[in-house]
């Protein structure tokens, strides 16, 4: 990747980080942790990866993604806003009564959400549905869905994965957003899910382990996935939960909590530093 | 009288289904290792690339068809009762309800007329729980003409859809080509002693106990509820208005159902004593469909008592 372009991604995914902060410190309530963690695969999905057009937010020829980890939508907003499919001065009315920015993905309220998710395990079947539907109509759209590693924790997903490869989706790639914790603590103590990767290629699917906070890893991952024929691809990302915000990172207590007003603030101070860093690049 | 010819609404939705397939391109199937039962192996006989076996996983197979739904596709999503509304409740609720998709559940061995299999496989909570899904529409056809009617229906309609079908083969008495419509009630006899409502197998049950009351001079009202919701309040409340007492008859708990939605509206708008035949809170188990119907009360003798001492 181009030195410049990823300057700008990062920029963009500090851009999305001071969203999510603005979004759970506007709601009083919402999952910074995993938006965090997911921030730069959110940034390259809506700024790179993903064919849309945030002026056609139903555009029938796009490609879709599903937050399966429907509680990110901190990250997921975030991104969409920033992308241009709403105003980004909406995201501090997340979770607001008579707010279109609901707690968890709607479909129907939001422009540029493909799909309506929140209860763990269901959005990446959705998203083979969608997959599926595509290549058994000879269309050429992709999708994508992004699974939080203790979600993989629920039956269905394996179902899913089960059915994806069975299918053949190449159309499909499944992202992990391998942060290490979930809300009673770390994965491997609540319900290891490990080894993630070896799983998922016993599933049938073509796998790239990446850093993902690192661009150069994901855009080599996302271009093996288009490569990919004959199996999905999933994508496990190791990451750092709450990352960006230093007193947030590797604290499963930052999973499903707002920050207070001071806590926003040095949040603000931290991400606004990150930015005056990058602008003097 | 002829012997009247029978045959499984089950059988009807895989026919109606292969019939709709030749006419919309965009009607697929899916199934959980049941076509053989549900009987969507006469669609994917028909047209093999349309139907999408998704293995021994409804959950999956219920969102896989959400999914299916927004790329154009109108997926009927088939298992039996016990699964699709049981076991995937909350994928149904969560995946077609919540955002209101295309996807009709078309799921079959409802009730306890599934006999020998007994009371896991057994569902007689199915209307309730698709009942309290806001949007869904909740239906079971009395015989084929009506189903087979109701799945083309089913597909001309935007928006989810749970038919609930039966294993068992019962009469088929409308005529080829009736004209059925999603929340319309259809009185099949007038009377005006009392209105029986029912839905599923108990309609013909009920038209046969309605014959037998003329013998006591009671002029009973059967009316074929085969949309559960939404209800065809107009009717209950023209049919209560009229007779002055209801029975429903449905083969499914008296709880939640037909039954308990009849009473609902009822209570609200018009007080009327009801009296509910379904199955009465307690689970099946194995025999004979047609003996376990007469055992549960499901039958056209029982209905006759009830609206007798009524």
């Amino acid at each position: 990747m181009i030195e410049n372009e990823k300057l700008q991604l990062q920029k963009t995914a500090c851009k999305i980080r001071m969203g999510v902060m603005d979004a759970t410190h506007g709601a009083n309530s919402g999952h910074p942790g995993g938006s965090l963690s997911a921030a730069d695969m959110f940034t390259y999905l809506y700024f790179k990866e993903l064919n849309i057009d945030p002026k056609n937010p139903k555009w029938e020829d796009r490609d879709r993604f599903v937050l399966s980890k429907g509680h990110n939508t901190p990250g997921l907003y975030a991104a969409l806003a920033n992308r241009g499919f709403f105003p980004v001065e909406d995201l501090v009315t997340f979770r607001h009564v008579g707010s279109y920015l609901q707690g968890h993905p709607n479909m129907n309220t939001v422009p540029g959400v493909d799909m309506s998710t929140g209860s763990l395990g269901q959005g990446v079947s959705c998203a083979a549905g969608m997959a599926l539907g595509f290549k058994h109509q000879g269309k050429s759209q992709r999708v994508y869905t992004l699974l939080g590693d203790g979600e993989i924790q629920e039956g269905q997903v394996w179902e899913a994965c089960m059915l994806a490869a069975h299918y053949k989706l190449d159309n499909f790639c499944l992202i992990v957003d391998n942060n290490g914790l979930q809300i009673d603590g770390n994965i491997a103590d609540v319900m290891s899910p490990y080894p993630i990767v070896d799983k998922l290629e016993a599933f049938g699917f073509h796998v790239e382990a990446i850093d993902g906070h690192d661009f150069d890893q994901i855009e080599k991952a996302m271009n093996a996935a288009r490569e990919t024929k004959g199996k999905p691809t999933a994508v496990v990302m190791k990451t750092t939960k709450g990352k960006g915000v230093s007193y947030m990172e590797n604290q499963a207590g930052w999973h499903g909590k707002a920050p207070n007003d001071a806590e926003y603030e040095q949040a603000m101070n931290e991400l606004n530093a990150v930015m005056a860093e990058l602008e003097g690049k | 009288m002829a012997e009247m010819k029978k045959i499984a609404t089950r059988e009807s939705y895989g026919k109606a289904l292969a019939e709709l397939g030749a006419e919309h391109e965009n009607l697929v199937v899916l199934d959980a290792d049941l076509a053989g039962a549900t009987k969507t192996a006469t669609f994917k006989k028909a047209f093999p690339q349309r139907h999408f076996d998704c293995g021994i996983a409804e959950c999956n197979m219920i969102c896989t068809a959400a999914g299916m739904s927004t790329t154009g596709l109108v997926p009927f999503a088939s298992s039996f009762a016990m699964f699709a509304a049981g076991r995937a409740f909350e994928q149904v609720r969560n995946s077609i309800g919540y955002p209101h998709l295309n996807v009709k559940i078309g799921a079959t061995h409802g009730g306890i007329s599934v006999g020998e299999d007994g009371a896991s496989h057994q569902c007689c909570e199915d209307f309730a729980v698709m009942r309290t899904i806001p949007g869904m529409v909740v239906m079971s056809p009395a015989d084929d003409v009506e189903a087979r009617a109701m799945v083309r229906a089913a597909y001309e309609y935007e928006g989810p859809v749970y038919m609930r079908f039966g294993r068992a083969a019962v009469p088929v008495f409308h005529e080829e080509g009736m004209d059925f419509r999603i929340g319309k009630g259809e009185i099949l006899k007038d009377g005006t002693d009392v209105a029986i409502i029912a839905n599923g197998l108990m309609v013909y049950e009920a038209l046969q106990a309605a014959e037998a009351l003329t013998a006591d001079g009671i002029h009973a009202m059967v009316i074929n509820m085969a949309t559960i919701k939404p209800l065809d309040e107009e009717l209950v409340i023209a049919a209560a208005q009229k007779c002055g007492k209801v029975i429903t008859c449905e083969e499914h708990s008296v709880i939640g159902g037909l039954g308990e939605a009849v009473c609902s509206c009822l209570s609200e708008k018009l007080p009327t004593p009801v009296k509910r035949i379904g199955v009465n809170d307690e689970f099946g188990h194995s025999g004979p469909a047609d003996q376990l119907l007469k055992q549960f009360g499901l039958c056209a003798e029982h209905i006759a008592e009830v609206a007798k001492a009524f």
